[in-house]
C-alpha cells in the first residue's frame, strides 16, 4: 500500500472529569499526576458567549474545550483551520429528549434541541464562535470513530497540504438509551495536523494502512481507568504517547477501522 | 484557492426517491415535470404537510445474513443499492482492486433514528428498549455504512459524514482525497435518510415546513415539503480506454460561521464552497450549463441562494431546484442531487423547478421553471446544511480516450 506524507501533530488537548486538560493528563500518563478529586463537572468553554456556554448541550461545550485548547497549542488562528470532528454518538442526551418527546407529545418538540440535535453540532458551534469560514466536517464510526476521525483528518492535511483541527467527544448515555450504549462519560481529545514542521511541533506523525493491526491498548494506570468510559478511550495510546516524548524504537500504534484494516501510527517527539 | 485535481470517474451511480427506483424514473419524471409529493401520510397524527415518500418500503426484506440491520433508511439504502446493476458494479470493483482498497463513505443526517423513535413507544416497564430493539449498532449514526459495507463486501476505509443536508455531497471529497492519496483505488459513495417524526416535527418546530407541495423560489414559497431518499455511486481513477462515463471534476467545502439553523445573509460560506470547487475544476462560472441548486423553498435558502446564481452566472445558465419532485431529502438530498446532475451530462436533460409558479422577482434569468434539452459539458450542485455547512460539486463530460 502507499504510504502518505509524514505530518506534524500540534497542540495536543484532553478534558475528561478525572483529568481536565492536556497539564493535568500528560502528567497523569507521565505517572507524575493523579485523577482530580473530585471530578470536575463539565468544561466551561469561553469562545462561546457567557449564556450560550450554559444553555450549550454538553457534547457542545466539550468539544469546543478541547478544540480551543489545541487551536491554542498550535498557536493558530481558529478561522483559517479546517476541522473534522469526530463522535460514535453524537448527543445521546438531546436523542433521549427528541425521541421520548415524539413518543409523548411530538408537537411539543423543542427547536433549539432540533437544530442541536444535528451531528453537526459541535463544529457548527465552533465555527461561529470562531469565524471560521474554512471547510468543516462531523464523522462518524460506532466504534472506530476516533480512528475514522483521525484518517479523515490526515487525509484532508496531506491532500490540501493544510493544517486540520481534529476533534474527537462522546458523552454518556441516558434515559432509555442505556439499553444499547454503554457510553459512560465525558472524554474529549483533540490536536492539530500539520503538513510541515513547525516551532510548536510536538510531534512527527508516519501513517499507513495496514492490514493486521490489532488495537494497542492504554498502558499507563491513569489511562486505564478510562479505557471503557466512551468510544474515544481508543485515543489514549496516541495521547499516552504524546505526553512521553516519543521515540522512533517505541512500537507502532494501532487503531482498529474495521475488523480488515487499521490505521498505524509511528511518532517520533520533535527535537 | 486549491489546486486543480485529476478528474474520477463515476463508473456507476443511482438514486432512488419518491419518483421511483433507479435512473430511469428519475429521468422520466424530470423530463415529465412530473413530482413525487403526497399529502403527508407518514406516521400516527400526520403533520398538515406535503412529503416525499418512497413506496413499499415497508415490504422490502433485508438480505438474511443482514436481517439484524433491519429498520426504514436500511431497507430504503437496500431498496436502493439494486437498482442500475449498482450491485455488481461493486462486486467488479471489488474483483478488480481488492475489498480492502474499496473505501466507503456515506452521508446521513438522521441514519436509523426512526428505529430508535419506534423503541421508545415499545420500552418495558422498566423503561428500556424490547429485546428485538436491543440491536446497539443500529441506533447509531454509522448504522446505514455498516449495514452497506457488510452487503457490499468491501473492506477499505469506511465512515459517515454527517452534516445535515450536506452530507452526501461532502461524500465526495472525502473519496477524492482517500483516492488522491493512494489509500484506496476505488469509492462508494452517497447517502440515505429517510421520513421519521425528528425531520419532521423538528422542522415542523421551527416552521420551515409547507402545508402545501414546496414551492423552490416562488415569490410566494411557504417552506419546505420533506422527502426521503437514497443514492450511490462508484468512483475510480481515470483509465484510458475505460467505459466514458461522467466525472467528478471538483468539489469545494466551506462554512457560514453565521447561525446554527440560518443561512449567511450574504452567502459567503456558499460563494466560497462554489469558488473552491471551480478552482479544483479549473473552470470559470460561465462554464457552468446547469445548475442543481439546493433550493429548498425556505425563505431564507433561497434569497441567498437566489442572489448568488444570480450575480454569479451568466443568463444562459440554467438553473432549478429538484425539491418539488422528491422534497427535501436532507442528507441524502447531496447524492440524489448529483445524480441528477450526472443525468443532465449524460441526457442532455436540464430539469425545471416544478410547483413553482411565479419566480421572486429578485433572482435571476438562469432559473428556470420549465425542463429543457441541451449538451450539458459541465453540471454543478449546491447542498447547505444546518450549523452553516456549504458543499458545492462540479461533475462533467467523459472525454472519449
Amino acid at each position: 500500500m502507499n504510504t502518505p506524507p509524514t505530518l506534524y501533530i500540534e497542540g495536543p488537548a484532553f478534558w475528561t472529569p478525572t483529568l481536565p486538560g492536556w497539564d493535568a493528563a500528560s502528567a497523569a500518563f507521565r505517572g507524575e499526576g493523579t485523577l482530580a478529586d473530585p471530578p470536575a463537572k463539565r468544561p466551561s468553554p469561553q469562545v462561546l458567549a457567557p449564556a450560550e456556554r450554559r444553555r450549550a448541550p454538553d457534547t457542545v461545550a466539550l468539544a469546543l474545550e478541547v478544540a480551543a485548547a489545541a487551536i491554542a497549542g498550535a498557536d493558530r488562528n481558529a478561522a483559517d483551520v479546517p476541522c473534522v470532528f469526530t463522535s460514535a454518538h453524537g448527543d445521546l442526551s438531546i436523542n433521549d429528549y427528541m425521541c421520548s418527546t415524539l413518543a409523548g407529545d411530538p408537537k411539543m418538540l423543542s427547536p433549539t434541541k432540533f437544530h442541536n440535535s444535528v451531528h453537526n453540532a459541535a463544529v457548527g458551534y465552533w465555527t461561529i464562535g470562531t469565524g471560521c469560514m474554512a471547510a468543516s466536517n462531523a464523522v462518524s464510526a460506532y466504534g472506530h470513530s476516533f480512528a475514522a476521525g483521525l484518517l479523515e483528518a490526515a487525509v484532508q492535511c496531506a491532500a490540501d497540504q493544510t493544517p486540520v483541527l481534529l476533534v474527537g467527544y462522546d458523552a454518556p448515555t441516558v434515559g432509555a438509551l442505556a439499553s444499547v450504549t454503554d457510553s459512560r462519560g465525558l472524554l474529549a481529545v483533540a490536536l492539530v495536523i500539520a503538513p510541515e514542521r513547525t516551532a510548536r511541533t510536538v510531534a512527527s506523525l508516519d501513517w499507513s494502512l495496514v492490514g493486521d493491526g490489532a488495537a494497542t491498548g492504554p498502558h499507563s494506570a491513569a489511562a486505564a481507568t478510562l479505557k471503557d468510559i466512551n468510544p474515544m478511550a481508543d485515543a489514549l495510546p496516541l495521547f499516552e504517547a504524546l505526553a512521553q516524548a516519543p521515540g522512533s524504537a517505541d512500537a507502532p500504534i494501532d487503531l482498529p477501522l474495521s475488523a480488515a484494516l487499521a490505521l498505524r501510527l509511528r511518532l517520533q517527539a520533535a527535537g | 484557492m486549491p489546486s486543480r485535481i485529476s478528474p474520477l470517474h463515476i463508473s456507476a451511480y443511482t438514486a432512488t426517491s419518491a419518483v421511483g427506483v433507479g435512473k430511469e424514473a428519475h429521468a422520466d419524471a424530470l423530463a415529465h415535470s412530473r413530482s413525487g409529493l403526497r399529502a403527508n401520510d407518514f406516521g400516527d397524527a400526520p403533520l398538515p404537510t406535503w412529503i416525499g415518500r418512497v413506496d413499499g418500503l415497508e415490504d422490502v426484506r433485508l438480505p438474511e445474513s443482514a436481517a439484524s440491520w433491519d429498520c426504514r433508511n436500511n431497507r430504503l439504502a437496500w431498496l436502493g443499492l439494486q437498482a442500475d446493476g449498482f450491485l455488481e458494479a461493486v462486486a467488479a470493483a471489488r474483483k478488480k482492486y481488492g475489498a480492502t482498497r474499496i473505501a466507503l463513505v456515506l452521508g446521513t443526517s438522521t441514519a436509523s433514528i426512526g428505529e430508535t423513535e419506534l423503541a421508545y413507544t415499545q420500552l418495558d416497564a422498566d423503561g428500556n428498549f424490547p429485546p428485538d430493539q436491543r440491536r446497539a449498532a443500529v441506533h447509531t449514526p454509522h448504522s446505514l455504512a455498516m449495514f452497506v459495507q457488510q452487503v457490499l463486501g468491501i473492506d477499505g476505509p469506511s465512515e459517515t459524514i454527517s452534516t445535515a443536508c450536506s452530507s452526501s455531497a461532502k461524500v465526495f471529497a472525502s473519496a477524492e482525497r482517500l483516492i488522491r492519496l493512494g489509500l484506496a483505488d476505488a469509492a462508494v459513495v452517497g447517502g440515505a435518510d429517510t421520513l421519521c417524526g425528528s425531520v419532521l416535527f423538528g422542522f415542523n418546530s421551527l416552521e420551515l415546513v409547507s402545508t402545501e407541495p414546496c414551492r423552490p423560489f416562488d415569490a410566494a414559497r411557504k417552506g419546505i415539503s420533506l422527502g426521503e431518499a437514497a443514492g450511490f455511486a462508484l468512483v475510480e481513477r481515470v483509465q484510458p480506454g475505460a467505459p466514458a462515463t461522467p466525472l467528478l471534476l471538483g468539489y469545494g467545502e466551506a462554512s457560514d460561521a453565521h447561525h446554527m439553523s440560518t443561512p449567511h445573509p450574504e452567502g459567503l460560506g456558499a460563494e466560497r464552497a462554489l469558488d473552491d470547487a471551480l478552482a479544483r475544476a479549473g473552470l470559470a462560472a460561465d462554464a457552468i450549463d446547469y445548475i442543481n441548486m439546493h433550493g429548498t423553498a425556505s425563505q431564507k435558502n433561497d434569497e441567498v441562494e437566489g442572489a448568488l446564481v444570480a450575480r454569479r452566472f451568466p443568463a444562459h445558465t440554467h438553473a432549478s431546484s429538484t425539491k418539488g419532485f422528491m422534497g427535501h431529502t436532507l442528507g441524502a438530498a447531496g447524492i440524489v442531487e448529483a445524480v441528477v446532475c450526472l443525468l443532465a451530462i449524460e441526457r442532455g436533460l436540464m430539469p425545471g423547478t416544478v410547483n413553482t409558479r411565479t419566480l421572486d422577482e429578485g433572482f435571476g434569468p438562469q432559473l428556470k421553471l420549465e425542463p429543457a434539452t441541451g449538451e450539458v459539458r459541465y453540471a454543478l450542485s449546491n447542498s447547505f446544511g444546518f450549523g452553516g455547512n456549504n458543499c458545492a460539486l462540479v461533475f462533467g463530460k467523459a472525454v472519449n480516450a
